[in-house]
């Protein structure tokens, strides 16, 4: 049986007095699509930040693939394979969208540090960089500085540098908030396009991006997780209807 | 040798007040600006030269009180007029701006005082011994520093937790935008702030221009080891400031009066040696480094403790 | 490469552009080459030397700056080193009669800066922004006071000095007159410039931009920020070593100025006033501001008050500086709405030159009061006599201030309108940057 791709343990985290997480258990299968909702201040981008390695848990584990993360720096957990995009878009402002996306396919294309190679003649980041522009929709927006891109292109070329580095778990922060109905169509297109064969934890609060997308869901209330099952189980859960979805006739 | 001690802890108690009075002020404005004011010291210059004319035509008390005033002003003014536009350029942008305006201060200052020292005196109701330690008088001046930094130390602590401007500026140090959706204007506590900043940095320059030189190099002088105080001490931490100040004030200080070398303690190199760098170091005391001591702190801090003592900010 | 790529990666250049890409170094080189012949006084040579030295000084505080986002106030301490290890070089190479001709010499320099770049480099690059500023300014002073403690090595106050001619000769050239210094330093700058172009396009060179950018999402796409900083302020040392030896090799000494809080102020300051945001732009600042600071002394008694007075108008109006400023208008030309905003510039220029003229008549008045109240009041600023005693002056002065101010507010305002119209123009053509 192969290791859960994410495992929280008994994961609290507090800051001075303040505990945010309580006792967290999550477990995400290889593969899987998860979902995370929540209402707002249950912590769920401090799980996203305690997974990505941006805090570092009070108490309790993390586990990338069955190998412990947690204290790990970000860019460490991200070179084993996890990337996670940002809930206020987080790009390279003054570089234009093709300069965004190869930044982000350089180390795992092995460049690392490299001083001594011309930027420009790289066949596999251009082919790389070139497939994700396209898959991402932007190629008419190719060397268009990031910073004057609309809301909704920089949502898109947030996923693109999410992705672009080849990472097979890839975490979501609200990835169509603020979107209309279209835009968030098409986004739900890109990330299951995107993310086949990979593992994916999303933090929604478009209920039907939730369940249009995901193969399971955890719900987060104050810092605890109390309940975690397939959508219709959940969608039935009484507790989480009196949790977070509204309450029903009692 | 205690008396030594006593005297040097009373001279760096005062040194180390005199530094916090003007890093409380560059912490105040950098935790709610966010800019750190590389022309702080130069508000300090601008208190002593404005002291020591003002003292010059009516008297160092009125001087005292009417110095610091006009600094603060000139603070607000450059905060409202300056600042505040250059802060849509950015970080960098703003910090450069100060950058020049020292420079363009301490220009100023050397234009219209000139580059030699002035005669700025201890006003003579001052000018007495207040006690004698063991054999040495110490000046009744330097108490009225000492007694004086700690008067507006405390009067500071008071307004900042007692007052309702106060506690305003408590949540604006660490939640700015959040107090302006509060209501409060959010641009005028801006200015206050850098404005009562600038001013008590001006008060340290009237309380320590009699007894300290009063130069129009005074700022390039004492600007770096202010930054060195609120690194060491933790950006943006004012607990952290007051005790970088007294520490740095502390071992300066004695530092100063120590005239043991390594040639002291091990005894003289071989003559084989004499005119190589190892007999600089050799021979040099440590009242001749003393100085440098600051930096020396702050790269130590660097090294096991990047955040400084207290600190809790990232840049 | 697949066809996908060719379809949408921006295009390979175009055989044309590459040879105008080449063909402009090729260019520089010839200029470099032709400029003595053109302007061969003494003057003139020892001018190209300096500007020569303080564009690969610029540069490389770009390095810095403009690439990796670092401000950092004590870059001169890598100069000044560079400079004393290769004044003590010459005088043991001449010394011992090694076989080292002076052109290699400045590559000393250059290993110098990098290796205490290694050295410091690591602990000052731990923090970022703000703090990296303040400690680069604490290491700056604990080495430039550092100078005046180790006596034997620095100097003293009178520092260290050398006799360049006494090296091996380089072709029958032993680098005692001017032009051939100017030479050495003209093929180092120009060897120093396509050395650091180069390194911008390269993967660390970009890294180093995202960065600057945005420090957070470089640590997520797999880069640890600490490193890209630490490699940037290697090479910056590197090449502001060489510079630091280029100066000590021409002024024949070198001493704890190299080192101090004025120098690293200079080179902050004409990096900053160059530009940035675009190589180009350090170059343009070293070569404009080397100009200004021999000139302006030579027309007024407080050139450095006006120096000050300068920065702190380009961070407040123009903080992208000179390139910054004509860049800005390139969409424009490239969109053809340029015609269009030059008249209001020329608008625009009268009350500013107004006022700008009326405050040099009130500093130059003051200054005199202040320096020399009982000499002669006829004085000259900027080439122009004036009696500074005369109240009609005074006057003069102040409506020239406040009418100057007033009016171009109200002309800049006009200009930025238009402005605004001709950029969504050139945007909508597709031109923005």
């Amino acid at each position: 049986m192969t290791a859960p791709a994410i495992e929280l343990k008994d994961v609290s985290k507090s800051f001075g007095n303040i505990s945010v997480i309580r006792d967290l258990n999550l477990t995400v299968a290889q593969g899987e699509r998860h979902a995370l909702i929540g209402p707002n201040g249950a912590g769920k981008s401090t799980t996203f930040n305690l997974i990505t390695g941006y805090i570092a848990p009070t108490s309790g584990t993390v586990k990338l693939r069955g190998q412990e993360i947690s204290g790990l720096p970000p860019y460490q957990i991200n070179r084993r394979g996890l990337s996670r995009s940002f809930q206020v878009t987080n790009v390279f402002a003054n570089m234009s969208v093709w300069e965004n996306l190869r930044c982000a396919v350089l180390w795992t294309a092995g460049y690392r540090y490299a001083f001594w190679k011309n930027i420009d003649n790289l066949p596999e980041v251009r082919d790389r960089t070139a497939e994700i522009l396209s898959e991402i929709g932007l190629t008419a927006r190719r060397d268009v500085p990031a910073g004057l891109l609309t809301y909704a292109e920089q949502r898109a070329l947030e996923i693109g540098i999410t992705v672009a580095g080849g990472a097979d778990v890839i975490l979501l922060d609200e990835p169509t908030a603020g979107m209309s109905h279209a835009e968030t169509d098409l986004a739900v297109a890109l990330i299951r396009r995107l993310t086949e064969r990979r593992t994916l934890v999303i933090v929604e609060h478009d209920m039907s991006v939730v369940f249009g997308l995901a193969d399971r869901i955890s719900v987060l209330v104050y810092g605890h997780v109390i309940a975690t099952g397939m959508p219709d189980e959940i969608r039935s859960d009484p507790r989480v209807k009196e949790a977070y979805l509204g309450q029903e006739a009692a | 040798m205690l008396e030594l001690i006593i005297i040097s802890t009373l001279n760096g108690i005062l040194f180390g007040m005199l530094l916090f009075l003007m890093a409380s002020g560059l912490t105040l404005i950098f935790s709610m600006l966010g800019v750190l004011n590389f022309a702080h010291a130069s508000f300090y210059m601008l208190g002593a030269f404005f002291g020591f004319q003002i003292s010059r035509w009516l008297g160092f008390w009125p001087a005292l009180f009417i110095a610091p005033l006009l600094a603060g002003a000139l603070g607000a003014a450059v905060e409202r007029f300056g600042l505040r536009r250059v802060h849509r350029n950015g970080h960098v942008a703003e910090l450069l701006f100060t950058f020049g305006l020292a420079f363009v201060i301490e220009e100023i200052v050397q234009i219209i005082w000139g580059k030699s020292p002035v005669d700025f005196r201890i006003p003579s109701s001052l000018d007495f011994p207040a006690f004698q330690i063991f054999s040495t008088n110490y000046p009744a001046y330097k108490m009225f520093m000492l007694l004086a930094s700690i008067t507006i130390f405390v009067g500071l602590l008071l307004v900042l937790t007692k007052s309702r401007v106060g506690l305003i500026v408590q949540a604006a140090l660490t939640h700015p935008h959040m107090v302006g959706h509060l209501g409060h204007n959010v641009e005028r506590i801006f200015m206050l702030v850098f404005g009562v900043g600038t001013a008590l940095a001006a008060i340290a320059g009237v309380i320590a221009g009699p007894a300290l030189v009063t130069q129009s190099n005074m700022a390039a002088l004492l600007g770096p080891i202010l930054f060195v105080v609120v690194v060491v001490g933790g950006l943006g931490s004012l607990p952290g400031a007051f005790v970088a100040s007294l520490l740095i004030g502390l071992i300066q200080t004695f530092a100063v009066s120590i005239n043991g070398s390594l040639a002291e303690a091990f005894g003289p190199l071989s003559p084989a040696y004499a005119h190589t760098w190892l007999a600089d170091i050799w021979d040099v005391t440590v009242a001749q480094i003393a100085p440098i001591i600051p930096y020396l702190l702050l790269v130590l801090i660097l090294v096991f403790r990047p955040m400084g003592l207290l600190g809790t900010r990232e840049t | 490469m697949s066809e996908l790529t060719t379809s949408v990666a921006p295009p390979y250049p175009p055989l044309s552009e590459k040879l105008r890409f080449y063909g402009l170094w090729v260019a520089a080189a010839l200029i470099l080459l032709i400029l003595p012949k053109v302007f061969g006084s003494g003057g003139a040579l020892t001018t190209f030397s300096l500007i020569g030295i303080s564009i690969i000084f610029s540069l490389s505080y770009n390095i810095l700056l403009g690439q990796t986002g670092m401000l950092s106030f004590g870059h001169a301490v890598y100069y000044g080193l560079g400079g004393f290890l290769v004044i003590h070089s010459i005088n043991l190479i001449g010394a011992n009669k090694l076989p080292i001709p002076l052109p290699f010499v400045p590559l000393i320099g250059g290993l110098t800066g990098l290796f205490f770049a290694a050295l410091l480099g690591w602990v000052s690059t731990k923090r970022s922004g703000t703090a990296f500023a303040m400690i680069s300014l604490g290491v700056a002073e604990l080495i430039a006071s550092s100078a005046l403690i180790l006596r034997t090595f620095f100097g003293g106050e009178a520092g260290i000095s050398a006799n360049r001619t006494k090296l091996f000769r380089f072709f029958a050239w032993n680098f005692g007159p001017q032009i051939q210094i100017y030479y050495l330093i003209a093929a180092w700058t120009l060897l120093a410039v396509i050395a650091m172009y180069a390194l911008t396009r390269t993967p660390l060179g970009r890294m180093c931009n995202a960065v600057r950018d945005n420090p957070e999402r470089v640590r997520f796409v797999g880069y640890n920020p600490h490193v890209i900083r630490y490699l940037a302020f290697c090479f910056a040392g590197f090449f502001a070593g060489i510079a630091g030896a280029l100066a000590a090799i021409n002024f024949e000494i070198a001493n704890a100025a190299y080192l101090g809080a004025l120098q690293s102020g200079a080179v902050l300051y004409s990096t900053y006033i160059g530009g940035v945001g675009y190589f180009i732009g350090p170059i343009v600042g070293a070569i404009f501001v080397t100009l200004l600071s021999l000139n302006l002394s030579d027309m007024t008694s407080v050139w450095q008050l006006y120096f000050g007075l300068i920065f702190i108008a380009v961070v407040t109006f123009a903080p992208g500086g000179i390139t910054g400023l004509l860049m800005m208008h390139r969409p424009l030309i490239k969109g053809g709405s340029l015609g269009r905003v030059l008249p209001y510039y020329a608008i625009a220029f009268v009350p500013t030159l107004a006022m700008i003229v009326g405050l040099v008549l009130a500093i130059e008045t003051i200054v005199h009061y202040s320096l020399n109240p009982s000499g002669d009041p006829n004085i000259r600023a900027f080439g122009i006599g004036f009696n500074a005693s005369s109240p009609i002056v005074w006057l003069i002065a102040l409506v020239l201030i406040i009418a100057g101010f007033f009016i171009a507010r109200r002309t800049w305002s006009w200009l930025a309108h238009v402005w605004d119209e001709a950029l969504t123009t050139a945007r909508d053509k597709g031109y923005h940057t």
